[in-house]
């Protein structure tokens, strides 16, 4: 009960933060920072969402972010929307999103491991090759967005806003994801698919659903990305070290939880931005953003959330029997999710 | 026209021979490690700067300088086995072990672009003016393709020998199969991954040299490299180095030939191959099943 009331408010308190942070923070420089961030806590959110749950490992993102950003793009140069009429073309992005999604994941899933991973490079290869060679992108010059007459200072603020709903939003499917059967299904498929498959699990049909909502909420964002920037490039809009970023965030804050993707985008976005603003040299943020990489993955390899919750209950339970510790794992509910529920358990089973 | 697709043709077996040299370290170290190494492609690019930096600075012949890149490759190599990917031991190994390579071939990119800049180079050895040609069935064919190709040919077959006619090889054979059982029968599993990553890496010196004196590249090639290695050695079936070969000659020579056509577009046949061939027969051409039988 206690902890319940610590939890909540502790995310109370976050939420104003992160709906104050224009409000105190004016600077347009430094606002571009917070907007920035929302949009990677989406995107990594969204990223752990099919993969962090279900274990396949998307190396290929990018494919739905820019593919969100040219479609808005296209769409909006297509059929001459401009102003912010232009947000209202983000449900249609949305769905350009699901049917990449779902073709993707037609192709994609039938296999697994390493195999998968690959392939989902060379999707990305595809849509990165077919940006630079189609008519209607534009090679390299890529697209521009829409002018939008906002004033100068003030620019960023409602940009802010909108990354910051659809940031929490996504937090908020993963926290609905994650308490329900869809979740607990995907999460058997992670620990053994042919044993979940046994169970009853519909697996290729769970699979493609979550990659299906990730692919949404990544095009949506990559299409509010693309109006924030005001245009695209088929080397912006499918970058492979996007792909990788998103990946490093994940493992980083903690790969499979919810908070993890959101506390690692917190601080390799705005680290990656602020070191390429010190260094005008890209080479250097590669370096660093590699070598962190690999501390990261030696040191820590299950990331920030679930190391430092082990450390804390380690730390509570000091001084107690060992027995104790056992039991009081699982009442406090929202644990990391190790050990993994077995798929044996009745909720898994039962859904067919 | 026709004169046009032979010599596509020809290119593409010549050059896909390279290729599949490349394509066998990886594939040798997927088959013993069970990782992929996502930076084969860069490290290829650091053997093609190495060859670069040896001509160009020493002025030592490209073929005598694999005397020095070779080994060092295969050193670096065994040091990324050891510093980075021994300490992975965990269930999400698979996808730890690609965002590892990954890490590493970030670094070595960002270093090759300190070191050397954006700006592509081309390795201008002697082989490559147009007299140095030769006339085979009518074409003419620089000197510097045949001697790439019989040097790539040589290493598999030295590859080839090493697994199949030594003892070192039958233990890299046994581990391929069954880590597990090999321990028992008293294989340092530990040692044989670590000398096959740095094989597997070695080659990617001779594999850059060539490449470098054939392409333009920059630090950023890389990527083109692995997303073409990686598409062969999946082709070929993980693990198969039989395969990986078939893949490598078989996918250069289409891109070659597909060249001829859309220049543009012709990169996308390896993916459309590889698409296909999986959704068709999954564990890849030949499967892990040819290291196996043979």
């Amino acid at each position: 009960m206690r902890d319940a009331i610590i939890r909540y408010g502790l995310l109370a308190v976050l939420v104003i933060c992160a709906v104050a942070f224009p409000k105190v923070f004016t600077n347009p420089a430094v606002t571009n920072y917070g907007v920035f961030a929302m949009i990677y806590v989406t995107v990594a959110s969204a990223w752990n969402l099919f993969s962090g749950n279900s274990g396949y490992i998307m190396l290929g993102q990018a494919v739905f972010y820019g593919s969100g950003a040219y479609a808005l793009g296209l769409m909006a140069s297509g059929w001459n929307v401009t102003g912010t009429m232009v947000f209202a073309l983000l449900p249609l992005v949305g769905l350009i999103g699901a049917g990449i999604a779902l073709v993707f994941g037609l192709i994609a899933l039938h296999v697994r491991r390493h195999t998968f991973i690959v392939i989902t490079i060379a999707v990305f290869f595809i849509f990165q090759t077919m940006a630079f060679n189609f008519g209607f992108t534009h090679g390299t010059q890529g697209l521009n967005s829409p002018f939008l007459n906002w004033p100068e200072s003030g620019y960023n603020t409602p940009f802010y806003y909108i990354a910051l709903a659809f940031a929490i939003g996504t937090i908020a499917i993963a926290w609905l994801i994650r308490r329900s059967r869809f979740g607990l299904q995907l999460r058997a498929i992670r620990d053994d698919e042919d044993r979940a498959r046994g169970l009853g699990v519909k697996a290729f049909r769970v699979k493609i659903a979550a990659l299906v909502i990730s692919g949404v909420i990544t095009s949506m964002i990559g299409g509010i990305w693309f109006y924030y920037l005001n245009q695209v490039q088929p080397q912006t809009g499918f970058d492979p070290l996007f792909d990788l970023t998103i990946v490093l965030m994940a493992f980083l804050g903690g790969y499979g939880t919810i908070a993890g993707p959101v506390l690692g985008a917190l601080i390799v976005e705005p680290g990656t931005t602020w070191l390429n603003i010190q260094v005008s040299n890209g080479y250097v943020s590669e370096i660093i953003l590699g070598g962190v990489f690999l501390v990261v993955i030696l040191l820590m390899p299950r990331g920030i959330i679930p190391t430092a919750g082990e450390r804390i209950r380690k730390l509570r339970t000091r001084g107690r029997p060992a027995v104790i510790t056992a039991v009081s794992v699982p009442a406090r509910g929202d644990a990391p999710p190790q050990p993994p529920e077995p798929p044996g358990s009745e909720k898994v089973g039962a859904a067919q | 026209m026709a004169r046009e697709l032979y010599q596509a043709i020809v290119d593409g077996i010549l050059v896909g021979g390279v290729y599949a040299l490349m394509a066998v370290g990886l594939t040798l170290i997927f088959g013993v490690l069970d990782i992929i190494n996502i930076a084969q492609g860069v490290l290829v690019i650091l053997g093609a700067y190495l060859s670069y930096t040896l001509f160009t600075d020493l002025h030592i012949d490209l073929f005598i300088g694999l005397l020095i890149t070779v080994p060092a490759m295969f050193i670096l190599g065994v040091v990324i086995h050891a510093a980075f990917i021994r300490w992975l031991r965990d269930t999400e190994r698979t996808a730890m072990t690609l965002l590892v390579t990954y890490a590493v071939a970030l670094i070595i990119e960002g270093a090759l672009y300190w070191k050397y800049g954006a700006n592509p180079v081309q390795v201008n050895t002697p082989y490559d003016s147009p007299s140095e040609s030769v006339r085979v069935f009518g074409f003419y064919i620089q000197d510097l393709y045949i001697y790439g190709f019989i040097l790539a040919v040589a290493l598999v077959v030295a590859i080839y020998a090493l697994l199949f006619r030594t003892r070192f090889g039958r233990a890299v054979r046994a581990t391929m199969l069954d880590e597990s059982s090999a321990r028992l029968v008293g294989i340092e599993v530990n040692r044989v991954a670590a000398l096959t990553f740095g094989i597997g890496v070695a080659v990617t010196a001779a594999g850059g040299m060539l490449y470098g004196a054939t392409n333009a590249f920059n630090a950023n090639s890389g990527y083109d490299l692995i997303s073409r290695l990686l598409a062969i050695v999946i082709l070929g079936g993980l693990g198969s180095i039989g395969g990986a070969l078939a893949a490598a000659v078989f996918m250069i020579t289409l891109e070659s030939v597909v060249t001829i056509w859309q220049p543009n577009w012709a990169i996308l046949v390896f993916y459309v191959a590889l698409i296909l061939v999986l959704l068709l027969r999954p564990q890849g051409m030949l499967g892990r099943k040819a290291v196996r039988s043979a």
